[in-house]
């Protein structure tokens, strides 16, 4: 298989049209395409790939780009798009519709601060606003995990027991600029993965029916209930699309969530995106000095994997969590749904919360060791701690 | 518009047979209000889509046009219609076009939309698909107002009528939205009258023979809204287009005018008095007057100018 050097956004780009290129004998792709920094590449990839059936479409704003996408994938090609942050929430509505009318959409985020003030660097809190939403969330370390999971993730989002949108997160620059050997697969292996969309409900003109009209309470109640009902078959199904995407590529891609040294931890760190990779090595390295420490990368954010995290972390006495996020009023977000996770089960940990490189900041090796400091010191959790927050330098006036 | 027959009425067999239920755009049994102009429009609609033989696909934003379709499981419309958001039909609409073309699939993507997803929320989204000429067909009744939502004033509503957002009469101008869009010189715009109903569907053929984005705007009164006579509708809008209020006339890729219907004289008096809408308090008269032969002055100048070509 093909070994380049390429960033994050190419192998992102490479991911979505191959998946789009591999529709080319059902109903083709649909891709509506908006600039924003740092994602621009992967639209530019997109709209000069020379697809068999597919149609790229510039619009005015990123609504537009997902309302093309879900105009696409309701007449039934497969559809996808590419945003990021201010992007992420002008597309908000469009973004909930896709999740309601049950469609298979791919959407790749690359994580960038939400402004004001004006900030282009790493920051899950667009994607996480995210959350709510009937979207399935995947957060990825590396530019081969960008490029694999966003395969995986048309499998997955188009499974019949899923049906649901999936975005596919990446790190600002970090990952989105930095070039990476990453491993392209040829396009028969990608259409080998990813046999052609038969989407039910798609829109046909003999069958007059009428999606998103009126419906009573009950109805209502009903279709979230089945989104419910969807998103407990998330993790199962992903397993079977990991299982799928070995076989076809031969090569492994992360599961839901990724434990390092958890075996006997007594403190663990749970983290995702780039922030894992740097805290992996963290651990390694006080491994080697004897202390008993773990590492949890949370890969799968939404359905939130609470069975698979209560059993990594059985053993652990302190919980960390590193989050690239602030949630105002409420801490990172990470935490929020690990506490949740834990109350009511038999674990007794301390779960501390760790706001670390909001608004893009470096979390270096360093900054980890002291949260890792900190934690192990800890009796009891506190409200959560902003760690390597400096007060901005004074008016050189 | 069809009338109901009983199978006892002496005349029943020699009419011409209305349209049946499956080949109607709109079907029969829905819940429209009485006079409602979007519902006549429709089944005008449907009825040259059914002589034409094509199947169609609709995208409708949030209007009255949705509320048209009736709760789940039934639907008053008899071709698959999606909701859209509220400034987005056109951006849906060129996603399933796209792939209509794709397939190589025959039947026409329509937008459906009122005013307020046209002039207001959703004018980006009609402007740039506009501006790529997407292959359908954007129908916008303008029953200038928010009906949907109890009658708030859009940028359609014309000056001097009250609404719930200016209970003394609306200030400002309407939109002028026709040329708005024969400025992003799409292939054909046209107006539309219920009153005018063979006009009406020879617009409608001349939309579904020309490539491209098609754009119709139809004066749909709302008797709710306009505080007028349900059993007056189709009079109402007769008015507006004899006294040049609502000038029945079609635009060619920006560039060629046709004035369809010259006014006869009728005064726009006439239109107004017959809703209380608009109070004598709240309407200039004289100064719509002048508004009303200044742009009938322009178009009928245009239309000498750019004459189309026949």
């Amino acid at each position: 298989m093909a070994v380049e050097l390429v960033t994050g956004n190419h192998a992102a780009g490479y991911a979505l049209s191959a998946a789009g290129e591999a529709n080319r004998n059902a109903r083709g792709a649909v891709c509506g395409i908006y600039p924003i920094t740092p994602q621009t590449e992967i639209v530019e990839y997109v709209a000069s790939f020379p697809f068999t059936k597919g149609e790229v479409v510039p619009v005015e704003s990123e609504h537009s780009a997902m309302g093309v996408s879900i105009g696409g994938s309701l007449a039934g090609a497969r559809s996808f798009t590419a945003s990021s942050s201010n992007g992420l929430a002008y597309m908000v509505e469009n973004i909930m519709v896709a999740g309601f009318y049950r469609l298979p959409i791919v959407m790749v985020a690359v994580n960038r601060t939400l402004g004001p003030p004006w900030n282009i660097w790493a920051d899950q809190g667009d994607t996480l606003m995210l959350r709510d939403f009937p979207w399935i969330q995947l957060y990825c370390q590396d530019n081969q995990e960008v490029l694999d999971t966003t395969l995986l993730a048309f499998r997955l989002a188009e499974d019949r027991r899923i049906l649901l949108p999936v975005v596919v997160c990446m790190d600002a620059f970090i990952v989105s600029h930095t070039q990476m050997e990453t491993e392209l697969p040829p396009q028969d292996r990608v259409d080998r993965y990813l046999p052609p969309l038969d989407l039910p409900h798609r829109l046909r003109s003999e069958h007059p029916v009428t999606l998103g009209g009126l419906v009573w309470p009950n109805e209502a109640m009903f279709h979230r209930a089945e989104i419910d009902e969807a998103m407990d078959r998330v993790p199962e199904v992903f397993a079977e699309c990991q299982s799928a995407f070995s076989k076809v590529f031969g090569r492994t891609v992360d599961s839901a969530i990724e434990t390092y040294e958890t075996g006997d931890a007594e403190s663990v760190l749970i983290a995702s995106g780039t922030i894992a990779i740097t805290a992996r090595e963290v651990v390694r390295r006080r491994r080697e000095a004897g202390e008993k420490v773990g590492l949890v990368k949370i890969k799968l954010f939404r359905p939130f994997p609470e069975a698979q995290l209560r059993a990594a972390c059985r053993s652990a006495a302190r919980l960390g969590v590193l989050d690239r996020n602030y949630a105002a009023g409420a801490g990172g977000i990470f935490w929020q749904d690990t506490r949740a996770t834990f109350q009511g089960s038999a674990t007794t940990a301390l779960i501390q919360g760790y706001l670390t490189g909001v608004g893009g900041g470096d979390v270096t090796p360093a900054l980890i060791d002291a949260v890792l400091d900190d934690l192990m010191a800890r009796s009891e959790a506190s409200r959560p701690q902003w760690m390597g927050l400096e007060p901005p330098k004074e008016d050189i006036a | 518009m069809s009338t109901a027959t009983t199978s006892d009425t002496p005349q029943a067999a020699e009419q011409p047979a209305a349209p049946g239920a499956e080949e109607c755009l709109l079907r029969p049994g829905n819940t429209n209000c009485g006079g409602c102009g979007m519902s006549v429009g429709l089944t005008l609609f449907g009825r040259v889509l059914a002589e034409e033989e094509l199947a169609c696909q609709m995208a409708i934003p949030a209007c009255c046009g949705i509320v048209t379709a009736g709760g789940f499981p039934t639907t008053s419309y008899n071709v698959p219609v999606v909701a859209t958001t509220f400034g987005s039909a056109p951006a849906y609409a060129t996603g399933m076009a796209r792939v209509r073309s794709l397939n190589e699939e025959g039947h026409q993507v329509v937008c459906w939309a009122g005013d307020g997803g046209t002039y207001d929320i959703g004018i980006a989204t009609l402007s740039a698909a506009a501006e790529r000429n997407e292959e359908l067909i954007y129908v916008c009744y303008d029953n200038e107002i928010y009906g949907n939502t109890g009658g708030q004033r859009s940028s359609a509503t014309p000056a001097g009528a009250r609404t719930t957002t200016t209970p003394s009469g609306k200030a400002e101008s309407k939109k002028n939205i026709m040329e708005i869009m024969a400025a992003h010189a799409i292939p054909y715009a046209a107006t539309l009258s219920i009153a005018h109903p063979e006009d009406f569907a020879r617009k409608v053929r001349t939309a579904l023979g020309t490539r491209g984005t098609k754009f119709l705007l139809l004066h749909s009164p709302c008797p709710t809204g306009w505080k007028s006579e349900p059993g007056e509708s189709v009079d109402l809008v007769r008015v507006a287009v004899a006294s040049g209020l609502f000038p029945l006339y079609e635009v060619w890729e920006g560039a060629t005018y046709r004035l369809n219907l010259e006014p006869d004289g009728t005064d726009p008096a006439e239109y107004y008095r017959r809703q209380r809408r608009f109070g004598a308090d709240d309407l200039d008269l004289e100064e719509a007057r002048v508004a009303c032969e200044r742009r009938i002055d322009r178009i009928r100048t245009l239309a000498r100018q750019f004459p189309a070509a026949d």
